[in-house]
């Protein structure tokens, strides 16, 4: 499809574009229906849309995002449109209103082409646990697609959209990002509102991007960016231009390169993509320093007590009583309740919920729950103090390459550890990014990421652009 | 206890808290838990927390949290409610009431804080349906210590804790429509004062059934210890009809409630300017302004506890107060407390009314009427009636309705001649000794001026008729001199 920033040069000279734009979605989408990417197109919406933003192309008054194409993870509610985080529990539930994100872009007269396929309740790291099957990966076909974006990260990856909104919990952007050669952005804890995303660990959950160029990723992140009344963790922080902020360079910025702490030696292709990028800011004028990661250990354990804490909490709401699925002839509450879960959610799901119930439950609450939130105050201390010191800090975004297909499925434990770099930014609410830096020796999508200081996403977009830009 | 906070909107969502009440009409995707919804804590609601925090004189907590507690019902749409646990906005605080004897009590509490309401449940034949207008109504839960030695004692408390939370503002008390309930934790104490064993009893409608079911559980409690038995930590919900607690739950399938910090709503802070504004903008409370009425005005205290029952009548007594001249405000404050008490409460009822139509100036003024003589105080209830369904000024309502007094004397002896000429029995009667009788004429001259003959006037004028036994009843009228200068004191103040 027409890069956006052609699209951008069609406006400027005021052209139609948008109908030739609307047919190659179409057909590119069904070309594509083995990667299992979409799970619904809204093509519906598509000719009214093309007949508007041309209107407003020709007539000199295309909204920012005009003619952009974004997809929408299945856990982020579109107006009278099935939304069911990929869970039986959910199929058939259509949203009663708008995310907040969704009516945003919108408004920035963005086209909405369909729902994401995604792990079910964006629990996983592979694509594979969604009710509509697994995504396929169109950069490397044996491997999984990340997860749990991963129908977002493969349609941007194989050319089917501009740009997609991801949900990133403990890497769920960054990591399929990473598997599909695509950049990932999440943004600060509270930078994008979380109203009309089906919450999975609300202290982690954030919206963020998936791109293909950091210059789309930083247009979309301008757009959905903000305080919102319907939020209440969401910040006041004033929103900087982002598009700004890709060509303005890493000149004087401090970057921590990560060389040690790590919980078992990288692989080498990790160690050199690690230290090309660092090469690479250092040219275009970063003072590059070597630090080590704070408490490594510690980071997925402590992730895994509270974000499945918070699972087991948000997940209580699902009984089939007022949406979703309902067990068919019990008369019981509880016993209706307990087979409309079983039936409903997947397995999972179900290990995670076990999980953080077990870790609130009496007289194992302070042993695990209250444990884990104290270490996580102080790996927020950590990194916070750490950020100080240094203005980025340049890391891997898995310990391992992309795996493949249904190798972790048999091996969960394996699958929770290749969340170990992402999960710093989700428990710390720090903003990171996950920027392809070329190919693994397998022909595997490589990549690094960068952690920033709250609200400064700017930086991370910057020191993506120059990688992008030295890479290409 | 759990009192309904008056706000326009529910505790985090925007949906109106009264209102249409067709089920599920003030409903939206954050109190029905739709995916993806989430709370915004509604800032009035902070605010009246607030302020009973500081009536209470509780520590007011600059930062609070929210929590979740979770429990599977259906009238729970999220799986769990939405509470204050392990720092409440509000610690300690206690409320001064009076005890039935008279003496003094003082509750101290354990704790206040905010929650959310679940929905209810409607029970249709062997159908359950699910509401969800109450779900997210806002809460207030305060906590005592147990220090309520008696059924007697906790009701009293009850009673005077609603009449506060309606004095400030924050609750209707409606024990009807359950925006003022509570639930009920007993324990004996032993010889050595050990408190024992505590249960709870939900179910506690109205202060009767509280009542009866205090001292129910207390009995059976203590018939426990009698048979050389232990008590249970359970939960019994009361069933007032059958007059018995049922035990709901007992200790071995107590709740776990797996309490979660509400990660989608950040810490409440209270500010000092708010706590300021809180404290600044208090109400005197209810037993306080009682003892100023009693020690100000020189009102009996029963006179007090009545118009201080309810705000909007303690400060509606204290604006007629407001309204009378200087001169005559302290001499005319148990006949307006007299009114208040009476007349307006009265009306107040048959009416269902929760406002008062008539202006305290236009009250003030009717009084001074009555006081003065100018209307005779059967007339003046026909007037008030009057100026509350027409909202009318008093003078209006007089003149329209012809219920000045009749006070010029030729008019009422001409009256009273008439009544003496058609009863001459009794005439005669009275003048053979039955000085009883005067009472008959006084019916009979009131009856025949419609109310409006000044009864003080009338019966110095019949007196005077009846004793004088030269002259034919009627005849005189006009020839005496002024009876008024024979009635002490009320020439002077008639206007």
């Amino acid at each position: 499809m027409t890069s956006y920033s052609e699209i951008r040069k069609l406006i400027e000279a005021r052209k139609e574009f948008c109908a030739s734009l609307v047919d190659t979605l179409r057909s590119d989408a069904r070309n594509h229906e083995s990667i299992n990417a979409f799970v619904e197109l809204f093509d519906d919406d598509f000719d009214a849309y093309a007949r508007e933003a041309d209107r407003r192309s020709t007539g000199g008054n295309a909204r920012s995002l005009e003619g952009m194409c974004i997809g929408v993870k299945d856990n982020i509610l579109v107006k009278d449109r099935e939304c069911t985080a990929a869970s039986r529990m959910l199929r058939g539930h259509r949203a009663v209103y708008d995310a907040t994100v969704v009516r945003k872009l919108r408004a920035d007269g963005a086209l909405i082409v369909g729902r994401m396929n995604m792990d079910e309740f964006a629990m996983g790291s592979t694509g594979e646990t969604s009710v509509y099957g697994p995504t396929m990966n169109p950069a490397a076909n044996d491997r999984v697609p990340g997860g749990s974006s991963s129908g977002s990260a493969a349609a941007v990856a194989a050319g089917l959209l501009h740009a997609a909104l991801g949900s990133d919990t403990g890497g769920s952007v960054r990591q399929p990002a990473a598997c599909t050669g695509t950049i990932g952005l999440k943004p600060t804890y509270g930078r994008v509102s979380r109203s009309g995303l089906i919450a999975f660990a609300s202290s982690c959950d954030q919206i963020g991007v998936i791109a293909g160029t950091t210059e789309d990723a930083a247009r979309v992140l301008g757009s959905i960016a903000g305080k919102d009344g319907a939020d209440a963790e969401s910040a006041s922080e004033p929103v900087p231009d982002f598009a700004a902020a890709v060509r303005q360079g890493v000149r004087e910025l401090r970057v921590g390169r990560v060389t040690e702490g790590f919980i078992e030696d990288l692989p080498p292709q990790q160690a050199r993509a690690i230290s090309r990028s660092a090469e690479l800011l250092a040219s275009a004028g970063a003072r590059v320093t070597d630090v080590s990661l704070p408490m490594a250990e510690l980071l997925y354990p402590v992730y895994a007590v509270i974000a499945n804490a918070e699972a087991a909490s948000n997940l209580s709401r699902y009984d089939g009583v007022r949406y979703g699925r309902a067990a068919e002839g019990e008369t019981d509450f509880h016993t209706s309740t307990a087979r409309s879960r079983s039936e409903g959610f997947g397995r999972e799901v179900k290990r995670r919920i076990m999980i953080g119930t077990h870790v609130l439950s009496a007289g194992y609450r302070e042993k695990w729950f209250e444990q884990a939130a104290r270490l996580r105050r102080r790996i927020r201390e950590a990194y916070v103090t750490l950020l100080e010191s240094v203005d980025l800090l340049l890391l891997p975004v898995m310990p391992e390459p992309p795996a493949f297909r249904e190798e972790l499925l048999r091996d969960p434990l394996r699958m929770y550890r290749s969340d170990v770099y992402t999960v710093a930014a989700n428990l710390t609410g720090l903003p990171a990014i996950s920027v392809p830096v070329g190919k693994n020796e397998d022909g595997s999508p490589l990549a690094v990421q960068f952690m920033a200081p709250a609200f400064r996403e700017e930086w991370l977009l910057a020191a993506s652009a120059v990688i992008e830009g030295g890479t290409r | 206890m759990h009192a309904q906070l008056l706000t326009r909107s529910k505790l985090f969502c925007v949906c109106a808290t009264a209102g249409e009440d067709l089920p599920n009409t003030r409903t939206c995707p954050v109190c029905l838990g739709h995916p993806g919804a989430l709370p915004v804590l509604n800032p009035e609601a902070a605010r009246m927390a607030v302020r009973a925090g500081t009536a209470f004189g509780g520590a007011l907590h600059h930062t609070s949290r929210f929590a979740r507690k979770h429990y599977f019902y259906p009238d729970l749409p999220k799986g769990y409610q939405i509470t204050q646990y392990e720092r409440p906005f509000c610690t300690g605080g206690a409320l001064r009431f009076r005890l039935p004897d008279g003496t003094d009590g003082h509750a101290a509490f354990e704790r206040i804080h905010l929650e959310e309401d679940a929905g209810k449940l409607l029970h249709d034949g062997s159908r359950v349906r699910a509401d969800y207008n109450r779900s997210g109504i806002p809460l207030l839960e305060i906590v005592t210590q147990p220090v309520l030695a008696s059924p007697e004692a906790a009701v009293a408390f009850l009673q005077e804790l609603r009449r506060v939370l309606m004095y400030l503002g924050i609750s209707d008390g409606s024990m009807e429509r359950a925006s003022f309930r509570c639930d009920a934790n007993v324990s004996l104490r032993d010889n050595s004062g050990t408190p024992g064993q505590r249960t709870e009893i939900k179910n506690l409608n109205s202060f009767r059934h509280i009542e009866h079911a205090l001292h129910w559980e207390i009995s059976r409690q203590r018939e426990l210890h009698a048979a050389g038995m232990d008590v249970q930590p359970v939960t019994l919900l009361w069933d007032e009809a059958g007059k018995a607690g049922r035990i709901m739950r007992g200790k071995e399938s107590a709740a776990d409630y797996h309490y979660l910090d509400d990660p989608d709503l950040p810490e409440m802070s209270i500010h000092d300017e708010e706590m300021e504004i809180a404290a600044g903008s208090l109400p005197e409370l209810p037993l306080i302004r009682a003892a100023r009425f009693v020690a100000a005005f020189g009102l009996t205290k029963y006179d007090a506890d009545v118009l201080t029952g309810a705000r909007l009548v303690a400060d509606y007594f204290e604006e007629i107060l407001a309204s009378f001249p200087d001169g005559i405000r302290l001499s005319m404050a148990t006949a307006a407390a007299h009114w208040v008490g009476g007349e307006v409460l009265a009306m107040m009822k048959e009416q269902a009314s929760e406002v008062i139509p008539v202006p305290a100036s236009h009250l003030a003024l009717l009084l001074e009427h009555v006081a003065a003589g100018s209307i005779s105080r059967t007339a003046s209830k026909q007037v008030f009636d009057r100026m509350w369904r027409s909202g009318e000024h008093p003078d209006h309502v007089i003149a329209a309705l012809d219920l000045r007094q009749i006070s010029d004397a030729d008019s009422l002896r001409t009256l009273a001649g008439q009544i003496l000429k058609a009863h001459p029995a009794q005439v005669q009667a009275y003048r053979d000794g039955k000085k009883g009788l005067l009472g008959f004429f006084m019916q009979k001259i009131l009856v025949l001026s419609q109310g409006k003959a000044d009864p003080l006037m009338s019966s110095s004028i019949l007196s005077a008729l009846l004793e004088s036994e030269r002259q034919e009843p009627g005849e005189s009228a006009g020839r005496r001199s002024d009876p008024e200068e024979e009635i002490p004191g009320r020439g002077g103040v008639r206007p």
